[in-house]
């Protein structure tokens, strides 16, 4: 009979799992049995992965050199408003062993590179070596895009227009003699950009693609004329241009510059005094800007920065503190309610 | 006469449906964004990240209304290819609907639709009637009559006389006036009024005649039925109305955070930007004004996501989801009538689970509109066994009597006694006297078509099964005519002289009839309320009065109606001069009304006591359990019927809703003489309630079709005040109330609301069905509490439509409930499902969803609103394009439409066992503003983490290479992907509580879409194909295999989940809702049931009748009864479909004849 029934009921609906909504399900529950552990147990791992960040962290060393000139006494204080060349030197102690491989970074603050107008101003065709985009230009470079006389400008943009052009020499000194600390300026930049995403025209020579075409006007030379010693790394795929066209999130940043890998300083640079030595050509005075040189070590965490491990501290620490609150809260409630 | 009901076709489709679509608020803004977009000053954001998004949130809708109109269409081509005969030149061709003209002659035959609103030429039946149901008009399933003029009825079905017909018709233009209409018809120059009477319109049916012509005069969208066909009345669910509040105040918040951001644009163009022109030039011609104006805008589409596109869509999704899950319910099908439930409307679902006060219909709805004789008492003996649903589920042996000796038994009738027959079949002269009253006192109409094939046309259910009883036990009415009626008793056929009907009135609560039998002897049968009998009868009956009495209030306790029936045998000189007297009483043509009254009551004094009837009014399956379980939710309900008092107070009793422990007020006013008497009886009555059920809960019976406008203004108010004293001063605050809807005065309305909403239950009897919408409104009026009306008839249409949620009862007749309800099932018990589990799911789901939906837009919108500090607040978006495009509609969309659509937190044995679980709902805690704004803490802090950690953990850090990682590109990288992550999280732990395959599909597809996607559009081959598209090429591998970029996007995530945890989990323990608890007892009960099996919900148990004092009283109809009638000589005259009364209806009126109304047979 039942069988009949159905089989005259033709609206009768489907009886599937999906349908009726009794599809099997996992039904968690915030219990107490799994939350306090589980907190207890985070902060637990927090504080160890905190220790260990706080640590490593310390274990970095770091000298920062701020060579703005802002104050009067200090050694490029002459160079702070001067337009014309000027060079600085400044210099420092380091008084231990510091670590190789030592990196040499500059660090400018104050200045927006995250600036919405300026990071689009630029032309990624132009920069992927796209000659049609040497001719004509996007229009997002403007108004770096022509120079007056409606020369195309290659590479356009700001942000290619304001490359950081500052040079370093950095030299130890060593019984009294100054020796020239030898600086990498190869794989500085992501494999990513050197490889992939900027590319030069595939003309040689090279200045023959920048035919008709205008250097940026802050520039003192064009592009095609970077690194005239190394076709790997002139133009486009220039690794200074690379690390500068990476633009930083923030206002306050740092961007490599050099490597210290020289088999004399392999191992890192020995104590000792240094002496730095700048071509201080980058004007940051007028929108009050700091420029500074960052020497630094890293661990597998990357640079120092202590934020991180204090902060997994911190909330480790939270985390044990709310599990035994919970807990107290718990057992005064709920064992209350059970008895 | 085509018709077109569809909006588009298939070349308009595409401009029409765009420009609705663009008219609705929401894509209007987006439209407008898009254009923003375009003007290169102001576009932070490239087109596509709204482009995409409102494309396909197009389509959607699109496709969605494409399908509905495809749906029209083919209605429409059905019904404009329906056949029907039309007459051309002189010949009868089937023509298509869609060809007819005006002008044309059409010929119907029985069952047929009309195609057009005809002129009503001829007919087969004489006096060119013909019938017509009329149920897609107006929903009244009795037929109709329609008489042709007789200047046309001449032609009869002569083809040549009718195409050689002319005429000349003037009326008024095409209106959508179903009852009214006005024209003359020329012919031969004379002119013809024609009126309504001989119209049909377009969707009546044809019934019972065999032919009929008709000139078409009015065709297509022209005709009524058309005209009528406006737009129902949209109805919007509260969280609708909530939702576009709070779009509106986002919009504002959008506005203040972007003259804001505007505002700090400004200042720093001052201080930074003026000084940074070295590296990035002014344009010419753009000031700081200016660029702050720009700034304005730019922001406006950054932030413009805080408007979920999506919501919409997303809503109306997750409705029709939900309305499918009602449509498939199994547990909501009907077998019998092969009904499943249906959600008509797929925009209300939320809803159903904030009702607060539902309406019902009493017949047909509660109750099964079955009378069924189940007990009675002859002669102080009791027959007949305890037939509740749960008895008879013990007694299934209980063997059904058998009538097969009786060959015109009913053989519908079931009655579970032998005894009673034994005694019949034994000769009992008591027994046989009852059955021969109920045989002989009534005013049913039989209906013999074939010989022993008996239908009987009864004014009141109830007189049915009485007479029905008789017929079974041995005493068939067979026929009557105005003075006689002819009675098989015990096989033979006997013939008594019907003398006179002492009819049925609200005063008598009694009807008797005087019968001569062959033998001469004049005898009074009377059967009526026990109370009134009781005072006439003989004294030497009071032994038997008092066994009797004791059945009756079993009876009573049992829910059933009761009839008391006497007899009182009459000399023949007596009779004589009562009949004179009756005659002359009856022609008399002054007080007529009271003359017979006093001869009435001079008659039927000093009557023998036979015994009495019990009458179950049959509930529906399991209604009295479903109102108990909807009482628990804290839904209160409100019966309105157009039953008269008693049966809705009987009804009210064994549904349960009324209860012997209530206190029970009744406010009657009927006409002038006898409100004051219904009022101070209940009002007596009132006063006796001893004062211990001081926390017990109160009843206030308002009889209301009486408290017509302002007479009884006084009364009304004095009662309720009275028992609002009463109620105060018992410090008690559940009451229950009957009421009424009478006309509603301004300063009446809130008074009658007042006491009503402070008690339990209340009954309106006597209503209209304005009323009933009367009534429904004004709780919505004043309660702003959502409503639910359920209803199967007509009657209940207007109630239905104006309550926020109308349901309809399906597979009954008529289908005008059904038509206009927003959900429709077969059976009441249905209610406690739709609304305990289906609208507690998808009200808790809506809430979810709308919940985590403003999260996850707001955490991922503020963020852009944090770093506008950093980069000089210049729109600078966060995020990459394509993860702004694709947020919305790929990554975050599915897993929470799962969420939306699968979401239980208790099953729905739980919800029936605890329907406490349901008040939540109505008290909008799930989803409020003040939700809302907890809603948009949350995730300001979610977004302030996920900036500033990110932000403070970046700050000069470099890869362990020692190359940079500190750039844009890796910087918005790690934070949306904190982002994803976070959002996945918070939905996946903490706000899903039921997590199906589908579930974990669609979150962890979202994640690994969201990797799979950002891969390959970090890929080398896109950054080859489309170089400007995609600039952020190689930034997924460069930075997602630094562990510092883990380490701090494992922080940001765990520090926006775990507060919630521990808040949540502290809520719990501190404050834990009903679910929580309840959630928890489940889990202790599950951890039982492990071993014992399933967690079946306790087992309802019927609550314990008690023996009561209280007794139901004649179940006659509402008016005075149909005595006239059946002794009118005039209606029985009448040739075909002798039986014809009106469920509502009054007895016929003599000086129209030929307009009756007949119940369908059912």
């Amino acid at each position: 009979m039942v069988k009949e029934e159905q089989e005259e009921s033709s609206n009768r609906p489907d009886n599937t799992a999906f349908t009726q909504q009794r599809l099997p399900a996992w039904q968690p529950i915030l219990s107490a049995s799994i939350v306090i552990p589980m907190f207890l147990l985070i902060g637990a791992a927090f504080i160890g992965v905190g220790v260990a960040l706080f640590i490593t962290s310390r274990d970095i060393q770091l000298q920062e050199l701020d060579y703005t000139g802002d104050d009067s006494e200090h050694p490029c204080f002459k160079c702070r408003t001067n337009t014309e060349k000027c060079t600085c030197s400044m210099t420092f102690s380091i008084p231990t062993l510091f670590k190789g491989p030592v990196f040499f970074y500059y660090g400018l603050t104050n200045y927006f590179q995250n600036q919405r107008k300026y990071g689009a101003s630029k032309d990624d065709n132009q920069l992927y070596g796209d000659l049609n985009y040497f001719t004509s230009p996007s229009t997002d470079c403007d108004p770096y895009t022509r120079d007056s006389k409606n020369m195309p400008i290659v590479p356009c943009g700001a942000l290619a227009n304001s490359m950081f052009n500052d040079t370093f020499t950095l030299s130890h000194t060593v019984n009294g003699v100054q020796k020239i600390v030898p600086l990498d300026g190869k794989g500085i930049a992501w494999w990513t950009d050197y490889n992939i995403k900027y590319r030069n025209p595939s003309i040689t020579p090279l200045i023959n693609a920048f035919n008709g075409t205008k250097k940026p006007t802050n520039w003192p030379k064009p592009i095609y004329e970077l690194d005239t010693t190394d076709v790997y790394n002139n133009g486009f795929i220039n690794q200074d241009f690379l690390v500068w066209m990476r633009r930083a999130a923030l206002p306050d940043f740092r961007k490599l510059y050099r490597r210290i890998t020289h088999d004399d300083y392999a191992a890192g640079l020995p104590a000792g005094n240094y002496t730095l030595t700048i071509a201080y050509n980058y004007p940051v005075h007028s929108f009050n800007g700091k420029k500074k040189v960052v020497l630094s070590n890293v661990s597998w965490m990357g640079g120092k920065n202590d934020f991180l491990g204090i902060a997994y501290i911190v909330v480790g620490s939270m985390c044990v503190v709310m599990s035994v609150v919970m807990l107290i809260v718990y057992a005064r409630f709920k064992f209350a309610e059970d008895v | 006469n085509a018709i077109k009901t569809s909006k588009y076709n298939l070349f308009s489709f595409l401009p029409l449906n765009l420009f609705e679509q663009f008219s609705r608020l929401a894509n209007a803004y987006f439209l407008f964004l898009l254009i923003l977009q375009l003007i290169p000053q102001i576009s932070a954001v490239p087109w596509f990240t709204t482009a995409v998004p409102l494309l396909i949130v197009l389509s959607v809708s699109g496709v969605k209304d494409a399908n509905d109109d495809i749906n029209r269409h083919k209605q429409d081509k059905q019904v404009n290819n329906r056949k029907v005969k039309v007459l051309i030149h002189g010949e009868l061709r089937e023509e298509r609907w869609m060809n007819i003209q005006v002008g044309d002659i059409i010929k119907l035959e029985s069952n047929q639709f009309v195609p057009a609103d005809l002129l009503l030429l001829s007919s087969s039946e004489p006096l060119n009637l013909i019938y017509v149901e009329t149920a897609e008009l107006d929903g009244e399933t009795n037929l109709k009559v329609k008489q042709a003029l007789t200047v046309t009825g001449e032609m009869g079905d002569n083809m040549d006389d009718l195409s050689a017909f002319r005429g000349e018709l003037r009326c008024e233009p095409p209106n959508n006036r179903l009852d009214k209409f006005k024209g003359t018809l020329t012919v031969d120059g004379q002119q013809h009024g024609v009126d309504n009477d001989k119209i049909l319109l377009r969707g009546c049916t044809v019934r019972n005649t065999e032919w009929c012509f008709g000139l078409v005069i009015f065709a297509g969208s022209d005709t009524k039925l058309m005209q009528n066909s406006g737009r129902t009345t949209f109805k919007r669910t509260r969280i609708d109305q909530l939702m576009n509040i709070l779009v509106l105040c986002i919009f504002g918040f959008l506005a203040t955070i972007c003259a804001i951001m505007t505002v700090g644009h400004a200042v720093w163009e001052v201080n930074e930007g003026s000084a940074f022109t070295a590296f990035l030039p002014r344009q010419s011609g753009v000031d700081i004004p200016l660029s702050s104006f720009y700034a304005f805008w730019s922001y406006v589409i950054v932030l413009n996501t805080v408007v979920p596109i999506s919501l919409y869509v997303s809503v109306e999704m997750i409705r029709l989801g939900n309305s499918f899950f009602i449509d498939w319910d199994r547990k909501m099908y009907y077998p019998k009538k092969d009904t499943p439930a249906q959600a008509r409307t797929t925009t209300l679902n939320e809803e159903l689970g904030q009702i607060k006060y539902i309406f019902s219909d009493k017949t047909g709805t509660l109750t099964q509109n079955i009378m069924t004789f189940n007990k009675c008492s002859i002669n102080g003996r009791n027959y007949g066994r305890n037939l509740t649903p749960a008895a008879s589920l013990h007694n299934k042996n209980t063997e059904r009597v058998d009538f097969s000796w009786n060959q015109l038994a009913d053989p519908k009738f079931v009655f579970h006694d032998y005894s009673l027959l034994k005694t019949m079949k034994e000769g009992n002269l008591e027994a046989q006297a009852f059955f021969r009253l109920l045989a002989l006192c009534h005013t049913v109409m039989p209906e013999e078509n074939l010989p022993g094939e008996l239908n009987y046309q009864a004014q009141s259910p109830d007189e049915d099964a009485l007479v029905t009883a008789a017929r079974n036990f041995g005493f068939v009415f067979r026929s009557r005519t105005p003075e006689s009626i002819t009675v098989m008793e015990m096989g033979r056929k006997v013939t008594y002289e019907l003398l006179a009907v002492l009819d049925f009135n609200n005063v008598r609560k009694r009807m008797s009839v005087i019968v001569r039998d062959p033998e001469g002897r004049m005898t009074l049968y009377c059967k009526g309320a026990d109370t009134i009998i009781y005072e006439r009868l003989h004294p030497s009956c009071s032994k038997l009065k008092d066994i009797t009495t004791t059945h009756l209030n079993e009876y009573a306790g049992d829910g059933l109606r009761t009839l008391a029936l006497a007899y009182k045998d009459l000399e023949k000189s007596y009779m004589e001069r009562w009949l004179e007297r009756h005659h002359e009483a009856s022609t008399a043509i002054e007080g007529r009304e009271d003359k017979l009254d006093v001869l009435y009551e001079d008659i039927e004094t000093d009557l023998m006591l036979l015994g009495a009837t019990a009458v179950e009014d049959k509930l529906q399956d399991g209604v009295p359990h479903t109102i108990e379980q909807l009482a628990k939710a804290d839904i209160k309900i409100w019966v309105l019927t157009g039953d008269k008092q008693e049966t809705a107070e009987n009804i009210g009793y064994s549904c349960n809703m009324l209860r012997e422990e209530m206190e029970i007020f009744v406010v009657t006013a009927n006409t002038a003489n006898e409100s004051g008497r219904g009022a101070t009886a209940s009002y007596n009555k009132t006063q006796t309630v001893p004062d211990e059920t001081v926390n017990g809960e109160y009843g206030l019976i308002i009889n209301g079709h009486s408290l017509v406008r302002s007479c009884f203004r006084h009364q009304t108010v004095s009662v309720i005040s009275e028992s609002e004293r009463r109620m105060q001063s018992l410090g008690s605050w559940s009451y229950t109330a009957y009421r009424s809807a009478y006309a509603l005065q301004e300063d009446l309305e809130l008074e009658l609301l007042r006491t009503a909403c402070m008690c339990k239950t209340v009954i309106c009897c006597r209503v209209t069905p304005l009323q009933k919408a009367m009534v429904v409104e004004l709780v919505k009026k004043y309660k702003q509490a959502i409503t639910l009306a359920i209803g199967d008839g007509a009657n209940d249409v207007s109630m239905i439509k104006a309550a926020h949620i109308g349901v309809g009862i399906s597979g009954q007749e008529g289908m005008q409930a059904v038509l206009s309800s927003d959900f429709s099932f077969a059976q009441f018990r249905y209610l406690q499902r739709l609304l305990l589990v289906h609208g507690r799911w998808s009200y808790i789901r809506m809430c979810k969803f709308l919940q985590y939906f403003f999260y996850k837009n707001f955490s991922y919108t503020l963020v852009h609103f944090w770093y506008g500090f950093f980069c000089g607040f210049s729109a600078q978006t966060v995020y990459d394009d394509w993860f702004i495009t694709m947020y919305n509609m790929v990554y975050t969309a599915t897993s929470v439409l799962a969420l939306g659509l699968f979401d239980q937190d208790v099953n729905d044995r739980w919800s029936f066992r605890y329907p406490q679980l349901y008040s939540p709902g109505q008290l909008n805690t799930f989803f409020s503003k003040k939700t809302f704004v907890r809603c948009v803490m949350v995730s300001t802090y979610t977004s302030l983490v996920l900036f500033f950690i990110p932000w403070a953990a970046m700050q000069d850090s470099v890869r362990g290479d020692g190359k940079d990682v500190a750039d844009y590109q890796s910087f918005a990288l790690s934070t949306q992907t904190s982002l994803m992550i976070v959002v996945s999280a918070q939905q996946m732990f903490l706000d899903t509580f039921y997590w199906t395959a589908i579930n974990q599909f669609f979150l962890w597809g979202s994640i690994a879409a969201y990797l799979a996607i950002t891969f390959t559009f970090f890929s080398n081959g896109l950054f080859f194909v489309f170089t400007s598209s995609f600039p952020f090429i190689g930034t997924a591998r460069n930075s997602l295999k630094q562990p510092n970029v883990w380490l701090t996007m494992f922080l940001t995530c765990l520090l926006c989940v775990l507060p919630t945890v521990a808040f949540r989990f502290l809520h719990m323990q501190l404050r834990p809702t009903i679910t929580d608890k309840k959630f928890s007892r489940k889990n202790k009960v599950r951890y039982k049931a492990r071993e014992e099996g399933q967690p079946a919900p306790a087992p309802y148990r019927p609550p314990p009748r008690r023996v009561s004092t209280r007794r139901s009283s004649y179940a006659f109809s509402h008016s005075q009864g149909y005595g006239d009638l059946v002794t009118s000589r005039k209606f029985l005259r009448l040739k075909r479909r002798p039986s014809l009364f009106g469920r509502n209806q009054s007895p016929l009126v003599e000086n129209q004849p030929q307009r009756y109304r007949t119940i369908t047979e059912e």
